[in-house]
């Protein structure tokens, strides 16, 4: 056991297991006779070691930053939003739609519409499994299991049916936007090797301190992680439950629509009918998990993920290794992350306080109604 | 086409598409009894369908017709293994039940794509010879009206699993192991101080979870998508955690959602054959078992309260 400052834990536990998840992944690649370090230097190299790359891997992470956040704002409240592809898939779309519909608008006032408008299309989204929770009690992790798939039906009725056909180039793909309701900024593109980087990372970084202050410094904030933490007891400290539940899903709808309407803006520059959930909601959630929901986490996962990501296209292409292999490290990854308490027993922290997971086998108070249900009291204990 | 015919095709359709769904969300009610949340029901099912398939391509010419069988098994020690993951990592390593359960969802089918990749040099597998097919009930299928509609040239896989599912119920609610997995959900420490193993409980609890999911999963692939690729499984595993959620965490609840999910899934399916619902437009008909569901939750069901224990972590005193 390695005595060390909790500081020095906090950032060695998670390092382990990212190393951890590498070695996964190259076990596997061993057990099927291909070469690991051939695999990850043409990984790290194809997606660090050009500007294009670099541009890539930022473009990459931009939806994904602004989905994780909107995860773990319900997170935060007690919500596992499971809607984030739907409420991503609703941003892309509107987004897109009101560009192509008011292309004539200068790009000043296009620009914030359409971007507003893919928020609210999420929040909406979001807003009714947070409502249905509120009023009547509905598990949300049913409600918004069925939204994703009401979205992606609406999504694509709307394409075939209803879209004006000036809008689109055929039943499944929209025309690309102009450029004045596009995120990309051209010299940014050009400083990264012509790579579909853009504006968007801005707006990521933008949300991701938004998110912060708002947990940090708000009473909204305040209230959102009280009755995450304990609706009884905020309840009893006169906050509103209802409100709560209504108002942290509808943020965390707002976030992940804009990662949709970033997708749609920035990298593609149209929209076409997806025939299975949204893959960057699905991927938000996994880089919210990854990052332990906070500011600094989802960011430094976002950039992780997507160095895998593009780097294992490259991979790929050079070293002819199955690209899959890649969300193979990044579920071992986010396996070891979760199973952090194991890993922080390989160290002793000076004091007792650490922001991970330390299990003291003390009960302080019996696991009762009356401390809330299944509040599990554990002394060292941070959740 | 008759009355008979048309209720004959909605019902063999629905058990054809319930039977996935029951099977694993017995799984999921019997994990969460125990305690553990499953929100990995889904990655379960995809390894379970990639075993089956697996196992179906290599050997339908040694076992003939009993391969989907066989296959299905396979699958379900597959799906058992891969929950294994789960039941480490939440039991004894006091990882968030969530987090875990997500890592299967997301560890599976690029787990499953790469072995395929591996094994067959290509992105998705041939299609089966042997799949379930439909069947007959000798004898049931003769009597007049009731055994055109449900015995005849139907899905076997539904009705073993609609049995299963008043024999887990039974299992469940009527027998020692039964109370003893449900306390370790409701009151582990009780439970404990009771002197019943709660790791022990849970491991069943999760296993048995995976099991299903797998047998779930490789009834899918063999009776529905018939081949494995990355999009085989998907959300059905979510739809099965539904139905657990729906059935309010009782297995013959969880039967009857499942049952009703498959029924709600064929008919968008089906509807352009059935006169009278064809004409709807077809996007109502492919949100509507969606919106029903919400509304039913919404309408009748009302709050849906999870065993007291479930998703927490037990750690025993020492």
């Amino acid at each position: 056991m390695i005595k060390v400052t909790t500081k020095t834990k906090n950032i060695l536990v998670p390092l382990i297991s990212i190393i951890a998840g590498f070695l996964v992944g190259a076990l596997i690649m061993l057990a099927w006779s291909y070469n690991p370090i051939e695999a990850y230097s043409s990984m790290f190299s194809s997606a660090l070691g050009n500007m294009n790359g670099i541009g890539e891997t930022i473009r990459e992470a931009t939806p994904l930053i602004l989905i994780a956040t909107g995860f773990a704002v319900a997170t935060k409240a007690g919500f596992f939003n499971i809607g984030l592809p739907g409420q991503a898939q609703a941003g892309w779309l509107t987004s897109i739609w009101i560009v192509l519909a008011f292309s004539n608008w200068p790009s000043y006032l296009l620009l914030p519409f359409a971007i507003i408008a893919g928020a609210l299309a999420g929040a909406i989204v979001a807003g009714i499994a947070g409502y249905l929770r509120a009023q009547f009690g509905a598990n949300e992790v049913i409600t918004t299991i069925m939204l994703n798939y009401i979205v992606l039906y609406v999504c694509q009725y709307l394409m075939q049916q209803v879209m004006p056909t000036a809008l689109r180039i055929n039943t499944d793909t929209t025309k690309t936007i102009s450029a004045n309701g596009s995120l990309k900024i051209g010299w940014l593109s050009a400083m990264f090797g012509n790579s579909r980087i853009n504006g968007g990372i801005f707006l990521a970084i933008i949300g991701l301190v938004i998110y912060w202050y708002l947990m940090k410094k708000t009473t909204t904030g305040f209230e959102i992680k009280a009755v995450g933490l304990n609706s009884f007891a905020s309840r009893y400290a006169g906050m509103s439950a209802k409100k709560n539940i209504i108002v942290s899903m509808l943020l965390s709808g707002a976030f992940a629509g804009l990662g949709g309407v970033v997708q749609g803006l920035g990298t593609y520059q149209n929209y076409f009918t997806q025939t299975s959930s949204v893959d960057i909601g699905w991927d938000g959630l996994s880089v919210s998990l990854l990052g332990g929901g906070t500011a600094w986490g989802i960011l430094l996962a976002a950039i992780l993920f997507s160095i895998l990501k593009i780097g294992g296209l490259g991979m790929q292409t050079i070293a002819g290794i199955p690209y899959e292999i890649v969300s193979i490290v990044i579920a071992a990854i986010i396996f070891f992350i979760a199973i952090n308490y194991v890993i922080g027993l390989l160290f002793k922290t000076k004091n007792n306080r650490s922001k991970y997971y330390i299990p003291t086998r003390k009960e302080k108070a019996p696991n009762n109604s009356v401390d809330g249900p299944s509040e599990k009291i554990i002394e060292g204990s941070t959740n | 086409m008759n009355f008979v015919t048309i209720l004959a095709l909605i019902v063999s359709s629905t058990l054809v598409y319930s039977a996935p769904l029951i099977l694993t969300s017995l799984g999921g009610v019997y994990s969460e009894n125990s305690g553990i949340v499953n929100i990995g029901l889904e990655g379960i099912m995809t390894i379970g369908a990639f075993a089956a398939i697996v196992f179906n391509l290599t050997f339908a010419s040694t076992f003939g017709s009993a391969t989907p069988w066989l296959g299905a098994l396979v699958g379900g020690v597959a799906g058992l293994i891969f929950s294994l993951l789960h039941a480490v990592a939440t039991i004894n390593f006091h990882a968030d039940h969530v987090i875990s359960g997500t890592v299967l969802n997301i560890m599976a089918p690029p787990l499953g794509v790469f072995l395929v990749k591996a094994i067959y040099d290509k992105g998705q597998t041939e299609n089966i010879t042997a799949n379930f097919g439909y069947f007959s009930f000798p004898g049931l299928s003769s009597i007049p009206v009731i055994g055109p509609i449900f015995f005849k040239n139907t899905s076997a896989p539904a009705w073993i699993a609609i049995i299963l599912a008043i024999l887990m119920w039974w299992i469940l609610y009527k027998t020692r192991f039964g109370l003893r997995l449900r306390s370790c959900g409701e009151n582990s420490q009780a439970a404990d101080t009771m002197g019943i193993n709660v790791y022990g409980m849970r491991y069943a609890g999760v296993l048995i979870s995976g099991f299903m999911g797998g047998l779930g999963g490789a009834v899918f692939a063999q009776a529905i998508s018939g081949n494995f690729s990355v999009t085989t499984i998907v959300g059905q595993g979510f739809m099965a955690l539904a139905a657990v959620i729906f059935g309010k965490w009782s297995p013959i609840g969880a039967m009857l959602s499942s049952l009703f999910f498959g029924f709600a899934q064929s008919l968008s399916i089906i509807g352009h054959q059935v006169p009278g619902i064809s004409q709807i437009p077809s996007v109502y008909m492919q949100i509507a078992p969606y919106v029903i569901t919400i509304i039913v939750l919404v309408l009748f069901l009302g709050k849906s309260v999870a065993p007291a224990a479930d998703g927490v972590n037990y750690i025993k005193s020492k």
